[in-house]
């Protein structure tokens, strides 16, 4: 276990360098359109606006090839906010790419079932799933998006969506019960 | 005398504070159990390093600090850990926390190994904070904020310390009762706390309701020589007791918004607090116990000095109160303090008070949800506002989850008080619109963040599966080309065998050559031969064309050179 995470850490540190290096040899001027509107969306990566993860959706939406109402991770809150970006009108999401869930979920593996194909970890868009080759799977549960691009790989179907729970540190107040009065006139 | 300052707004409440003070403070009655939540302060959960079944003393470290801002919790009293289990607790959302649940023994046994600071002046100031730190204590005005951070000056010229014994909600009398009875004790913790960070001067601000404890203060100031200490009377207005608005009495100075008191060289802490850290340095004692004010719907209201992790229950019946009569329960004050959903739930180091509010006689409370009417600008809760802000524009836009409009007016700059729920004539429950507005900014922020690592992981792995491909193409180039030289080795082998065939070849024709033997078959040839001849280099030609049949071919020329 310690070697696996010392070999991993230095892999990091490599992959790190290199990426340090790519990004200044290899840089890409990029669109600050494509930017503004990337910086709005839910960054799940899951695909089910038809693109293959968010920021060519953004490209997409920039070059006017894609509609605003195509994410249903961010739903309501993304459309009217690239409506806003955009000066368009919001619009409701379109069913065919899908419906907003309303809690957040993170993939578990149950590791008694994992045979370690390592076929998850091709499918994860943000490598939320450590393991090796005939080794349990994990997935890191603060970084899964919940995309659920791991599921339908699985082949003994050993993954599944869960509700992040809340508890005292992430609970939010409700908003105030309303009586009638309020609603009338404000 | 010192010349004093007012904030703006602020309200004067009915302050209800005799009844609890009538009697001494006595310790409360050991629980059988004893519930103690791993998180009591702001920062991260305490860890839990004993398990179910451990023998522990009173004063042992059963779980340490989770992180650089958070405090230790001890077992106030001695036992055997029951579990470490999911049990209610005190907070809004009505949520369980872990806490560390122990049956005590009766015994109340001390651990051994204690060690009393003889002379904190001879310890620099850093070893005063940890040994603070070790003892666990935390802001006990309510707040909760690890002390020992709030005791290191970090490159700051403290001018001020300012004890707070304000204590401005209505009921609570805990920190007068501190006040009166242990003064001294107090004012040791307070020079303790001038060490640590090193500042100038003290003043103990004391709203002017309190005479007896100020007095007391007073004269024990003067027994103990501290020229630097002044015990200071402020009005009484609410909220006095809350640390800027104190500051601001105080010395006049105003801390900048989003800042710190040490920002403008004030550190302000609880009275509470103070005593602790006079039992922990001078005693050794961790932070076990508290006074706790238990007032409102019992028979004997009074104040206690009561076990962390004690029951709420325990101590409501030790007043007098019936478990089965009461309604609300409020752990604070009635401005602050949050309703209780189980009363089983422990005593915090931050718990100040337990009001009780029972089926009969009900505490008169201000005003709060249930008749709420459309807001008419009438401005008061403006006026009532004591950090200026404009109540009405919050709750507007809150209201309508304008997140953006509602930090333009300086949500965050909000401390809860209450001041413009209690004016309102419409009866909005203003606070819970600006804690619903925070929470979810808070929440969308964290959305963000998590959205921003998403994003830097994603282009990292694409960036790795872009590298990953470009490497394995350079690979297949590279075996490639390793393979090339291989493939002459391969081939040299068979040239070899060519070039002994071709030598055997030409052997056999310069033989043939110089013994005068020529093929018959191609000359003297009739005309019927030369014809299939002819037609046969015609089928050649032709099938030369399709190789695939090169077979036939052969078999052709086979057939045609050998009639
Ligand atoms: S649907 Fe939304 S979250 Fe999913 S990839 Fe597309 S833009 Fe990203
Ligand atoms: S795809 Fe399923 S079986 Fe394969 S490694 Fe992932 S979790 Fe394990
Ligand atoms: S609760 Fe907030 S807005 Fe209301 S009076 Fe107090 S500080 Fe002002
Ligand atoms: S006190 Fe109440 S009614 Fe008056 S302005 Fe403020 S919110 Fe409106």
């Amino acid at each position: 276990m310690l070697s696996a995470i010392i070999a991993l850490s230095i892999l990091a540190a490599v992959f790190g360098l290199l990426l340090g290096y790519a990004a200044i040899r290899f840089k890409v001027k990029s669109d600050p359109m494509v930017d503004k509107i990337d910086a709005l969306l839910p960054q799940t990566q899951c695909g089910q606006c038809t693109y293959p993860g968010c920021r060519p959706y953004a490209q997409a939406i920039a070059n006017g090839e894609a509609d605003i109402n195509q994410c249903p991770p961010g739903g309501e809150t993304t459309i009217i906010a690239l409506a806003d970006l955009l000066g368009r009108d919001p619009k409701p999401l379109n069913a065919e790419n899908g419906v907003q869930e309303n809690v957040k979920t993170v993939a578990v593996i149950d590791e008694k079932i994992c045979i370690g194909c390592t076929l998850c970890i091709q499918a994860c868009p943000v490598d939320a799933i450590l393991g090796a080759a005939k080794q349990m799977h994990t997935v890191i549960a603060s970084e899964c998006t919940g995309c659920e691009l791991c599921l339908p790989p699985c082949p003994v179907d050993c993954i599944e969506m869960v509700p992040v729970g809340t508890d005292i540190n992430n609970w939010k107040w409700p908003f105030p019960e309303e009586t009638d009065q309020q609603e009338k006139t404000a | 005398m010192r010349r004093l300052f007012q904030f703006h707004g602020g309200v004067h409440l009915k302050e209800h504070k005799k009844d609890a003070m009538s009697q001494p403070v006595q310790a409360a009655r050991m629980p059988k159990q004893l519930v103690l939540p791993l998180q009591q302060h702001i920062g991260a959960p305490a860890e839990a390093i004993v398990t179910a079944g451990d023998k522990v003393s009173k004063g042992q470290l059963i779980a340490r600090p989770g992180s650089a801002i958070s405090a230790p919790v001890h077992a106030s009293s001695s036992g055997t850990v029951a579990a470490i289990s999911e049990h209610p607790v005190s907070h809004p959302s009505h949520l369980n926390a872990p806490c560390i649940i122990i049956d005590t023994d009766g015994e109340d046994r001390w651990c051994t190994d204690r060690h009393p600071v003889a002379n904190y002046h001879e310890l620099p100031p850093e070893k005063i904070r940890e040994h603070i730190r070790d003892a666990g204590i935390v802001g006990m005005g309510g707040a909760g904020f690890p002390a020992h951070i709030k005791l290191n000056p970090d490159d700051h010229v403290v001018d001020t310390l300012i004890l707070n014994g304000a204590e401005c909600e209505p009921y609570i009398t805990c920190d007068e009762m501190l006040l009166r009875e242990r003064a001294l004790e107090v004012i040791a913790g307070l020079r303790i706390m001038r060490y640590a960070l090193q500042a100038k001067r003290c003043i103990i601000g004391i709203e002017n309701n309190k005479a007896v404890a100020f007095h007391v203060l007073q004269e024990q100031v003067r027994n103990t020589g501290a020229d630097f200490i002044e015990v200071i009377q402020v009005p009484t207005v609410y909220p006095t007791g809350g640390e800027k608005q104190l500051i601001r009495v105080l010395t006049g100075k105003e801390v900048p918004a989003g800042g710190l008191p040490l920002d403008i060289g004030v550190v302000c802490h609880n009275v509470g607090t103070a005593y602790a850290v006079y039992r922990a340095i001078e005693l050794a004692e961790p932070l076990i116990s508290r006074y706790v004010t238990i007032a409102g719907s019992v028979a004997h209201a009074r104040n206690l000095e009561v076990l962390i992790g004690t029951p709420v229950i325990d101590l409501i019946e030790e007043c007098g109160g019936n478990r089965n009569t009461l309604s609300r329960v409020i752990l604070g004050g009635p401005m602050m303090g949050t309703a209780l959903h189980n009363v089983t739930a422990p005593v915090t180091k931050t718990t100040n008070c337990i009001l009780v509010n029972s089926t009969v006689g009900d505490v008169p409370l201000p005003s709060r949800d249930k008749h709420a009417m459309p807001c008419i600008r009438c401005g008061n809760c403006a006026i009532a506002c004591p950090i200026d802000l404009l109540p009405q524009q919050l709750y507007w836009y809150a209201r309508a989850k304008d997140f953006d409009k509602v930090q333009d007016y300086h949500l965050f700059d909000c401390i809860e008080c209450g001041c413009c729920d209690y004016v309102c004539p419409s009866q909005i429950p203003l606070v819970h619109y600006f804690r619903y507005a925070k929470t979810e900014i808070w929440a969308q922020q964290h959305e963000k963040t998590l959205a921003d690592i998403a994003r830097e992981r994603h282009q990292f792995r694409e960036q790795r599966l872009e590298r990953d491909k470009r490497e394995k193409q350079e690979r297949h180039k590279k075996k490639r080309a390793a393979l090339k030289p291989a493939g002459n080795a391969a081939s040299k082998e068979d040239e070899a065998k060519k070039a002994a065939i071709q030598a055997a070849m030409d052997r056999a024709k310069t033989k043939r050559e110089s013994n005068g033997i020529e093929p018959k078959n191609t000359q003297s040839l009739t005309a019927e031969q030369q014809q299939k001849i002819n037609e046969a280099d015609a089928r050649r030609a032709e099938l030369k064309n399709s190789p695939t049949n090169k077979q036939d071919v052969q078999r052709d020329l086979l057939q045609d050179n050998n009639p």
